[in-house]
Formats: structure tokens, sequence, C-alpha cells
């Protein structure tokens, strides 16, 4: 293996795939700033319309601080882990740690994100909501998010090389979760014993922290930060383990 | 000191090709099938000490590159131990990571930094490897509009500025026109010179003269014969010109 300067490479590959992603589009990075809004109009107008819900005061941030995590997690997750197989000629050809693949992937994606949290963020202002000494949380549980997407990623990505299908369950699993997750919906609404199974998916766990911090100006509940930061930790550990075993036999099968 | 030690090493690949699906992983849970292999290598042994240049030269198929990616480590052999001592470059492929949409300067940090280039180093060689190409104006210009030729330029000026102690070539010298090429051969020379410890694989039995003093010849996976170059050479001219019985089934 080569010994390189390891931050250089991950830089280089996140600024790749940055470039990569706005160089194409006319209207650059606005591209990204529409997406979340064209799918908050359309909810808000079902939700408010078509089957109103009174329960819910603010819907469009409410479904903003849904659809930012969903939509993270499902881009993520879904260019992160075909980041190895169709990479053959880094696997192949280059002799670096194969894992600085699906780092500077989610990496390059928290970019991304980080244009969303700042939407996010700046639409919560515009509609009154006023900053308040729990925001402190927002890195917190924001980092655990990126700490589960990255276990998840290391774990799909090692096994999308020996699994090639895999990316089409992938795609079946974040079209089930878009109505697992309360993007459109609040926690109050399910019935308690289902609620158990929300506060360990972490992208709920997510969505339902952010609405307490920004729209009811509450600390999150600390029974599901430490839920959510359980489930990441281990996310990441197994994703680690996984990616370092399947890692060996990459060559042999790209 | 020695820079790279083989000993006893093979490596073998399944030509099985039907896992890589669902469909074929569940098939092999309820049928048991041979699988086919295909021994790339197999025990293998040699040394290359500090300065030397050693050539590795065989028929297409013979193991060449499966043993140059053992020796990076890209992959790992079934028997047998690899053995590798210093920073190590390797040149299995020329601009593996550039990308089409991105300018000839983008390509050259991220190559830079996957060919083991530190930041610093990078900064540092930036101008000399721009010098170096040739590609002038072209430079920032996005490498979809570069000649095939200029692409392999780009990452061989790269390449060259890689400082490593071992240096692994496949299959790379034929870049650019001939004055490039002379230029290239220059700096490999050089780098001989300066008490590097290079591997070589090639074709070209001139090039071969020029650049290395030791060789092995690989046949099948198996080491034919290992020793002084022009011995070597000589035996492999041999065996070609000779209509020896090899298997072509």
């Amino acid at each position: 293996m080569t010994a390189a300067d390891y931050p250089f490479v991950v830089q280089n590959l996140v600024l790749k795939d940055f470039k990569i992603r706005y160089r194409n589009m006319s209207l650059g990075m606005f591209w990204s700033l529409l997406n979340p809004f064209f799918m908050m109009a359309v909810l808000v107008f079902v939700f408010t319309n078509v089957f109103p819900d009174q329960t819910v005061k603010g819907f469009p941030l409410f479904i903003l601080c849904g659809l930012v995590p969903f939509n993270f997690f499902t881009l993520a997750w879904s260019s992160g882990m075909v980041c190895v197989a169709d990479n053959s000629s880094f696997v192949k050809r280059i002799p670096l740690p194969r894992a600085l693949l699906p780092v500077s992937n989610v990496l390059a994606n928290c970019i991304h994100l980080l244009i969303q949290i700042a939407i996010l963020l700046a639409f919560a202002l515009v509609l009154g909501y006023r900053v308040n000494l729990y925001w402190l949380f927002l890195p917190v549980v924001w980092g655990l998010e990126v700490i589960f997407i990255l276990g998840l990623v290391m774990a799909t990505c090692a096994m999308d090389v020996y699994v090639r299908d895999l990316r089409y369950i992938v795609d079946s699993i974040i079209r089930v979760m878009f109505w697992a997750v309360p993007v459109f919906y609040s926690l109050d609404r399910v019935p308690l014993r289902y609620r158990g199974l929300y506060e360990y998916n972490p992208v709920s766990a997510l969505a339902v922290s952010l609405r307490q911090i920004l729209m009811q100006g509450e600390a999150p509940d600390a029974r599901l930060l430490w839920k959510l930061a359980a489930t990441s930790g281990l996310m990441l550990a197994a994703g680690w383990f996984l990616f370092q075993r399947l890692e060996k036999r990459f060559y042999e099968h790209l | 000191m020695d820079r790279i030690c083989f000993s006893g090493v093979s490596k073998k690949f399944s030509l099985r090709t039907q896992r890589q699906l669902l469909r074929g992983h569940v098939r092999s849970w309820f049928q048991q099938s041979e699988d086919e292999i295909l021994w790339a290598l197999r025990d293998v042994s040699f040394t290359v000490r500090d300065g030397e240049s050693l050539a590795v030269i065989g028929s297409n198929g013979a193991g060449k590159s499966t043993l140059l990616n053992l020796a990076t480590g890209l992959c790992a052999a079934d028997e047998g131990e690899v053995k590798l001592q210093g920073r190590l470059a390797a040149l299995l492929e020329l601009g593996s990571g550039f990308h089409l949409e991105l300018t000839g300067e983008e390509n050259l940090r991220i190559y830079a930094a996957l060919l083991g280039l530190s930041r610093a180093r990078t900064h540092e060689v930036h101008d000399s490897i721009v010098e170096f190409s040739e590609l002038g104006q072209f430079i920032s210009k996005p490498i979809r509009m570069y000649s095939a030729g200029m692409v392999l330029r780009l990452a061989f000026s790269v390449a060259i500025h890689a400082d490593p102690d071992i240096l692994l070539i496949d299959e790379v010298f034929a870049v650019g026109d001939q004055s490039f090429q002379s230029k290239c051969f220059e700096r490999m020379l050089r780098f001989r010179e300066q008490g590097k410890t290079m591997v070589c694989v090639t074709h070209s039995p001139e090039l071969l003269r020029k650049m290395c003093d030791r060789a092995i010849w690989l046949d099948h996976g198996k080491l034919m014969l290992a020793g002084g170059l022009n011995e070597v050479l000589a035996a492999y001219e041999n065996r070609l010109v000779l209509p020896l019985p090899i298997d072509v089934a």
C-alpha cells in the first residue's frame, strides 16, 4: 500500500464528487435548494387541504424538519452504497485503503447536507421561530446521523460488491422508509406500542428531535438521544467491521 | 536490504461467474458445484534488493500483472508471503481516477493525491508537472477535450513526480510522441541513477535492456528462470521461436 497523505486524498475525492455533481447544472447549487421546497409544497397542500391534520401547528417547517433528514439519508445511502462497485479502477489499480471511498463519499454528501441545513434554519427564522439555547444540540443530532449513515454505507457498499442486486433492495427500503419515518405525520399519532420501533430508527429520531429543538424550543428527549447515539455507534462499528472483513476479496470480485 | 521479497507465493482466481447476483448465491447454497480455478501464480519466489531494477517478462496471461498487484498489496496471496519495505508508487494504469468533466488542473491534484504525493509536495512540484506535460493552455480545460495522448501525458507527468523508494510499472511506457517518450525515458533513467528500486513489466526488449539489470520469466504462473537480464531474455526469446508444445487448449 502507498503511504499517502490521507487527508489530502479525502479532500480531493470529496471535491471531485462535489464538482462533478454541480458542474453540469445550469443553476448549479440552486437545484439542491429547489428539490425539498417542491416536495414540501406538495405535502403541505395534501395535508392542509386533502387530509387536514389539525394537531400540527406550522406545517411547512414541520415537514421540512422531516424532509431534510430523510433526503440526506436517501441521497447518502443510495449514492454511497455503490461507491466501491462503481469505482473498480480505484480498487484494482490504486494501492490505497479502500475505506477512503465510503468515507469521502459520505463527506461529499455532508457538504450537500450543510446547504440543506442552512435552508432549514433560514426557513425557521423567516417563519418567526427564534434562536434558542437548544440549538446547541443541532450539531450533536446531525453528527450522530452522519455516523449512522457512514456505518450503513460502509456495510452496504462492501456487500454490494458480492451481491450486485443489493442496490435494488436498498431502493425498495428507501421507498418504504418515506412512510416509516414521520416526515408528514407526527409521532404523537403513532400508537404507543409501535413508538419504540420509531425511536430506534435514527432518521425518525432525528426528525423528532429537530422538531423539538426548532419548533417547540425545548431540549430533545434524553432517552431518544441515547437511543440515537446507541444505534448510530452500533451501526458504525458493524459497518466498519463488515467492511474490513469483506474488503480482503474486493479485488477478486470486481 | 531486500526491498521486495516473494517466498513461495501462489495466487488463484475462481473462474465461476454466477456468484455476483443474489440468484447465484442462492443457487450455490443448494448445489455443490466444483469451482473452476485458475492459478495465476504458482510457488513464485524471488527478491529485489535496494537499487536493483527487475524486469518481469512473459507472454500474455503469464501472471505478470498479478505479480505486481500482489507486490502493491492490492490483493492478498493465497499461499506464501509477500514482503515489501519502503515507500511505494505503482503505475499500473495511467490516469485511473481521472474524470472527463474535470479540468487538467483538477485531475492533476486528484491523481497526485492518489499516487501518494503529499499536499506540500503537490504544491511544490505543481508547476514542474504542468511544464513537463507540455499541455500549456489546455491545463485549465476539461480533459474530455484532450486527445488520448494528452491525457496520458498529463498522467505520466504527475506519476513521474512521485518520489518513492520502489516504483512498479506495468506497460505504461508508450506515451505521447517520440520527443515526449524520450523525455519520459530520461526521467526513468535518472530515477535509476538515484539508486531507486524498480520493477518493470513491458514487452519491449530495447526498453528493458536500457532500464533493467535483472529479470524473471513467468510462464502460466510459474517462475521459469531468474537471473541477469540478457540471459533471461535470450532464454525467453528462444522459447518463443522454438515450437514447444505449450498447451493451447
